[in-house]
Order: structure tokens, then sequence, then C-alpha cells
């Protein structure tokens, strides 16, 4: 027996998650809304993905592969939120693949962001830090006691803690100098060092030991006494509670306009941030303080998928992808086709959300992909929504059509203007019919049609 | 207006990769171009000579023909300050004209919405390849991206007409204008009806299309045939966009980058054929560019990323030649190590065909005012 509303459960499960299946949901609602919640925030409880098994059936060390493994985990995994929360840093802290075209450190950063995601925010930042691919990428390995380089300093305090207009020039100056020595071991780039695992480095010797002043503190500050610093500043529990928000609960503007707009819904964030404070910045607390409140339960549909949600919501409504295989590259393919090439953002600005995912083409591309996807009556998903469907009686008239096709893969609230187009064709051929070998084919088709137009529709593009 | 009285057309031809430019227009009498490629490189006895000191790659014959036609202006030495040596960011900054700060609007997305800015044609700017190019983008411009134009548009994936006509009218309705639903939902409603319209209109073209010139059969020879079938069905098209890819030698650069100039030679010196057959060549001018040249030595398989590239801007107005300098070979003039010093800014060539061909002003939508060629006849 159902304890948790269904359409709040999928709504949950589409943010802390990619999406679930009719039969996960009606399991998950059998718990009271808070323990699934708890689950989610304790993927320790579950068992992971077993790599080997991934890496047996998915041959290569190419970026396709290891994005088409990483979507794997996204869409099967039994820790959906340790995969939305990596993902979630991962639009964050952008790093990307083709600076050093280094895969493997690429997918150690992602690792990374798995195993720490749900910490508290000064480990995070810390093993930030000691990223080999973030320090490729930002060039702290060139960040050196007598010629300090600044890139990492800044982005560390503009996008990936603070947000401009909450430090100045000098503090960035004096947040380098605090990361000076802190490298890799080689290899980075591929060529011509080729696929192994660099390591973190500490260079002591390389380490500028002076005195520095930051954000009004003065001491002999190392990275870490930065990270200290950082965290318990008001700006930053603003900036990361407003990334959570963007991410989990409604689409914002983009980050750049943070210093200037606020937030749409200040209480929203003052409660996050008070969860934030209280807990010394556990990402875990804030999220639990999040998912249990009433501003997100109420804030359906109110995020445009980005185009990896997108992919992996469809392949969970179809069915497919449920064991690995080299097929899975493919989907990579489509999303970086719809605008979000997985371990490739393309700047340290992270990719534009929101609205910004569709245009024209983006949009061809997206409704192409997810009505390509139900086109095989055979799949899994298909099937299992016509059994569904039929439970009810050898026939189903349109507007019972409508809502169930419409309930079984969201459920969706869907606008009048989407309603009209689905009653459309539900009418066009009368009610469905499972007497008969021919009826059954019949209506099984058009079961499948009806899901291509759902996956067509407007309201298929928001999570 | 020019030539045949009609507006002003500007196809855009992307090398993405990184094209050899020194490989591409080889100074065939430089001995330090022969002291630093050892083994990727073109002796002089194999270059299709221009002059004697430069000379098109062997398997350029199609675009030298055009050359000595006096259609190809070749500008040397194309590139801007601090080259990036990332693809992407090289890319990027090709696309929105910002080499520093990160840009999103795209410069042939500016200039789409000075040539309309009424938002009347869906087509005014067409995109041929996967996914669209952030040169195309910027906010409230439609434009469209066709991967197929034989089977562009909405759930093309399904086979039986009359099931794909029933389902393209129910999106449309559902695609209603949805006025009040949110600015999100009313965008979304408003990109799938141009989606619907563009597609309608473009599916006309290759019906309309019949022509005697035979492309290759590869991908930039299909892209320019798309190109052009486009433009002969005169659907008021002004920008086209399309990329060949595979220019990233970094190994087998010597067997692989031959077939790459022969492709893209022939599938130029055919659609400029088929446009001339057509009588629409006279407002139609092509630029071919790529995000950065490569180094000045080679690595014993290939070249890698360097900066100081080439570019070339084609078609029947333009006063063929060479333009800018070739890049300094001394070593005395190398940067970052051994990459060439650019000679002219890209945005002087864009900012070029912007006011000199499309009409348009160059400064808002290249981000100031550079250097420009004089590569149109007068």
């Amino acid at each position: 027996m159902a304890r948790t509303d269904l359409a709040l459960t999928a709504h949950l499960m589409r943010r802390a998650g990619f999406g679930a299946s009719r039969a996960e949901l009606e399991r998950l609602a059998e718990k009271d809304y808070a323990e699934i919640v708890e689950d989610l925030l304790h993927p320790e409880r579950f068992p992971d993905v077993p790599d080997d098994i991934l890496r047996r059936y998915t041959d290569g060390e190419g970026i396709e592969v290891w994005s088409g493994r990483w979507l794997f985990r996204m869409i099967n995994g039994q820790r959906p939120l340790q995969e939305k929360v990596a993902f979630f840093w991962h639009h964050v802290f952008a790093t990307a693949w083709y600076k050093g075209e280094h895969t493997r450190s690429m997918f150690q950063h992602i690792d990374m962001l798995r195993r720490v995601g749900m910490f508290d925010i000064r480990t995070i930042l810390v093993e930030l830090s000691k990223n080999p691919a973030m320090i490729h990428w930002l060039d702290n390995s060139e960040n050196h006691k007598d010629e300090p380089n600044e890139n990492y300093g800044r982005e560390l305090l503009e996008l990936f803690s603070m947000g401009v207009g909450n430090y100045t020039e000098d503090d960035i100056k004096q947040a380098a100098r605090a990361f000076t020595g802190w490298t890799f071991t080689q290899p980075i780039p591929l060529y011509p060092y080729g696929h192994f695992t660099p390591e973190f480095l500490y260079n002591d010797d390389d380490h500028d030991h002076s005195v520095k002043t930051f954000l009004g503190e003065t001491g002999r500050f190392n990275g870490e006494d930065i990270v200290d610093i950082i965290v318990k500043q008001p700006a930053a529990a603003r900036f990361i509670c407003r990334h959570l928000y963007n991410f989990f609960v409604a689409d914002e503007p983009q980050v750049p306009a943070w210093e200037t707009v606020p937030p749409q819904d200040p209480e929203a964030i003052k409660a996050l941030e008070d969860a934030y404070f209280e807990s010394d910045g556990d990402i875990r607390a804030v999220l639990r303080v999040l998912f249990n409140s009433a501003f997100f339960k109420n804030a359906r549909q109110m995020r445009v998928k980005s185009p990896v949600e997108l992919v992996a919501s469809t392949v969970k409504l179809a069915g497919t992808h449920r064991f690995p295989d080299t097929s899975l590259t493919s989907l990579a393919a489509a999303s970086a086709v719809m605008g979000q090439h997985l371990l490739n953002p393309p700047t340290v600005e992270g990719w534009h959300t929101g609205k910004e995912w569709i245009d024209g083409g983006t949009l061809n591309d997206r409704v192409n992909f997810a009505v390509d996807h139900m086109a095989d009556l055979d799949n899994p998903g298909v099937q299992e929504m016509i059994a569904r469907l039929r439970t009810n009686g050898d026939t189903v008239p349109p507007d019972e059509f409508v809502d169930r096709v419409l309930d079984l893969s969201g459920p969706i609230d869907a606008g009048a203007e989407t309603r009209d187009g689905l009653m459309e064709y539900a009418e066009s051929g009368g009610e469905l019919a499972f007497g008969t070998p021919e009826e059954e084919a019949e209506s099984t088709a058009r079961v499948g049609r009806m899901l291509q137009l759902v996956v067509a529709s407007r309201e298929f593009q928001f999570a | 207006m020019k030539g045949n009285g009609k507006p002003p057309v500007l196809v855009v031809v992307q090398l993405s990769g990184g094209n050899d430019f020194m490989n591409t227009l080889v100074p065939y009498t430089n001995p330090v171009y022969y002291d630093s490629r050892t083994k990727v490189v073109i002796r002089p006895d194999e270059v299709l000579p221009l002059d004697d000191t430069l000379g098109f790659h062997p398997s350029c014959g199609p675009l030298k023909e055009m050359y000595d036609a006096g259609d190809v202006a070749i500008v040397q030495g194309i590139g801007y300050p601090n080259s990036s040596r990332s693809h992407f960011r090289a890319m990027d900054i090709w696309h929105t004209c910002e080499p520093i700060a990160v840009g999103t609007e795209g410069w042939l997305g500016r200039a789409i919405r000075e040539l309309d800015p009424g938002k009347e044609n869906v087509l005014t700017g067409v995109n041929f390849g996967k996914g669209l190019p952030r040169a195309m983008a910027a906010p409230g411009v439609p434009v469209s991206s066709v991967g197929d134009l034989d089977n562009y548009g909405l759930m093309t994936g399904i086979g039986e007409d009359a099931q794909r006509m029933q389902a393209l009218d129910i999106f449309k309705r559902m695609y209603g204008p949805a006025v009040g639903s949110g600015p999100v939902m009313e965008y979304l409603a408003q990109t799938g009806s141009d989606v619907l319209k563009g597609a309608d209109a473009l599916k006309t073209a290759p019906a309309k299309y019949s022509s005697d010139v035979e492309y290759a059969d590869n991908a930039i020879a299909q892209s320019l045939r798309d190109v052009a079938r486009v433009h002969l069905a005169d659907l008021g098209t002004r920008i086209f966009y399309t990329a060949q890819g595979g220019y990233d030698t970094h190994s087998n650069e010597m067997p692989t980058h031959p077939g790459l100039l022969s492709d893209l030679s022939g599938a130029i010196s055919d659609f400029f054929a088929d446009l001339r057959a057509h009588d629409a060549s006279d407002n139609v001018t092509m630029l071919v560019f790529t995000e950065f040249g490569r180094r000045m030595k080679d690595n014993g398989s290939g070249t890698d990323h360097g900066s100081g590239g080439g570019a070339f801007v084609i078609g029947d107005k333009v006063d063929g030649g060479l333009y800018a300098e070739y890049p300094s070979l001394h070593p005395n003039d190398w940067e970052n190590g051994e990459d060439l010093k650019h000679t002219i800014d890209f945005r002087g060539v864009y900012g070029t065909l912007l006011e000199q061909w499309l009409g348009v002003e160059a400064a808002p939508i290249v981000g100031g005012d550079f250097e420009q060629l004089s590569p149109f006849a007068a």
C-alpha cells in the first residue's frame, strides 16, 4: 500500500535521481517520504554498480566510452542521488576533458565528486583543490612560489565558492599564493604520456610560506586555511545554496547574473543557508532540508531537463539499456548533440542551463531522440505500460487512454494544448481493444505512438 | 544587391581540428620549412605553385584552378593575439569573437539578428551538421539546424507518411501559443513552431533541385550539395554554415591530410560549378576557416596544435589573390615556442564580410574595429 503520493515520489526521483520506472516508483512509495529521502541521502545502504562488469561490456578508454559508463550508472545504479550530486558538482566545478584530452584523470575527477559530493563543503573544496584534473585545468601546476598563477585562486572564489563581488583582486592573489606547490605527479596531458592516472603532489619547496592576508584574516596560510576561511563566509553559504536550489528545485537565471538578480524564493534560500550554518556546511544536511521542504515538493516541472537528464529519462521510460553494452556510447553522443557533452563542459563557467538548453536545432534533436527511442514496441517499458493499461478490462476509452499514458509516463501534468493534442490522437482511433490478437496488435501500436507523442510534448522537456 | 539582383549570401565552412596551413599553402622555397618539417612535408616538386615561393598542396587541384580563375582570396596568417591551443576554446573564440571573456552569442547569430530583425524567416540562417555551432546561436534569434536535408524535420523516424503527418499535426497543436503558461513554456511553443515552419519550407528544396553536377560521396561534398539545394530553392537564406571534421592531425598526417584537402577542394569546386549552372553564384561568397594552424616542427607522424592558420574567401565577386602576409617562418618570430605569428586578426576578416558583403555594421558584431581587407572586385 502506498504511503507516499506517487506523483510526489516521481518528482523526487526526477530531481534526486534521473527518473524511475513505474515499478520502482511503486516500490519506493511504500515508504514514508522522509524515509525515501533518507535512503537517497545514504547511498552506502545500497550496492554500487560493479565497475569490473561495466568495463567488461564497454571496452575502451575514449571519452564517449567513459561517458556511456557514467550514463549507465545514472540510469541503472541503485544510488541515484550519489550520481546526481556528482553530476551537480560537475556543473559547478566545470572541468573539461579537452584541455588535456586525458580521460582517466577526468574520470578520477568524477569519482572524487561521487565519493565526497555529500560531505561537508570544506572537505569537498579541499579535495577539489587536490584533484589532478582540476589542477591541470586551471593551471595550478604552473602556480609557483616565485611565479604565482592566479587562475585557480580566482575561479575558486568566483565560480566554485562565493561569486563575484564578495572579495577583492588582492584576495585572489593571496589565495593563489596559498595554493603554490599544489601540483600533481605527471602525466597529463595524454600526448605523450598515455592513459595513466596522476596523483596529487604537495611540493613544500615550491610553496610560498610567507604571511598572507585573506578576507581580513592574516597568517602563514596554506590552501586548507584559505578553504577554512571561505566556507564560513555568508557569501559562500548563499552561493552554494543558490546553486543547490537552481539544480534541484527550479531554474534560476545564469550564475553571472546572481550578483544583481536576487533569488526567486528568498525564504527557501534562507532555509538552506540556515541548514548550512547549523551543520558546518554539510551538503547532506542541506539536501535533507531541501528535499523535505514544501518549496521543493511544490516545484513540479520547473526545471528544463539537461540533455543528459532528457536522455536518461527517455531511456528509463523505454526500459532500454538495463544491461551494459557498447551502445551506451550512442547515448553519450546523443546528449552531446543536444548540447551537453558529458565530461566536457564548454568552459570553466559550465553549461548554460534552463531555457538555454533549447534552440530550434536542439529541440529538434531532443524530440527526435525521444520519439525514435519509443519506436520499438518490444521495449520493456512499452510492454510494461501495455500490460498495465489492460488491467482495467479489454477496452480503454480515449479519455482514459490519454489520462493513463500521461499517468504511467510520469505522472506528467499536461497543459491544455498537450492534452487536446493527445485526445485528438486517442479519438482518431476509437477505444483501445485487446479482445482478439488483431485488436491487441493494433492497440499495442497505438500505445507506442501515444508514447511517442508524450515524449515529444513540451512537458516532457521538464524535470 | 549584388550581381543577379538577389541579396548577398554568405556560406561559412569550418575545418574542424586545426588545418595544417603550412602544408596547405606550402612555402616550398623556404629552407626553414624543410628544416622544421622532416617527415610531414610537401616536397618542392610536388606543390602546385602559385608563385615562386608558395604552392598549393598537390591535393588542392580544383581549388588551384579556381585560384587561377581569380575567384579565391587566400588570407594568409589569420589569427588573434595569445592564440588558444585548445580546440574548443579556440573554436569558441572564433565563434563568439571573445578572446578573453567567455561569450555566448555567436557572430553569425548577431548578423542574422541584423539581417532579419523582425524574425520573419526561420531560414535566414541555416546550419548543416550535427548540433548548432555557437557562431549561429544568439538569444531570440531563430535559426535552423539540419542534420540530413532529405529527412529533416521532427519525427522523421516515423516511417509511414500518414502516421508522421498525423503526429506532426498533433505536435503543432501541442506546441500551440500557450499564452499565460509562463515564459519558458511560451518560448518552447515558439521554438517548436519555428522548427515546424522551417521544416515545411526546407522539405520543398530536394524536389525542386536538379543538377548535372555530381558531387562526390563524402561528407563535405554532400553538405555543400545541401547548401546548394537550399540556396537554389530560394527560401531567403542569407547565412549557411557547415563543417568538415578530421583536421586534428597529431599522427598519420601524411596519409590523412591529402584526403581531407582533396574532398574539400573538390566539394568547393563542384558547389560553385553547380551554382553557376543555375545562374545563382553571383550573390554567394564563401569563407573557409579553421580554429588554428599547427606547429612549425612536425612530431614525426603529425603536427601538434599551433597558431597562425589560413582562411579562404571564395566567390564570383572576389578579387582573387594573396591577402595579408604569410607568417614569418624565421625562428626569431616564432611565438610560444614554435608557433607562427598571425598577421591579420580574424575579426577584421569577419568585418570585411559583414560590411563589404552583407552590408551590416561590423563593430558591434565582432567587438571593435579591426583592419579589414579589400577582397571584393570594385
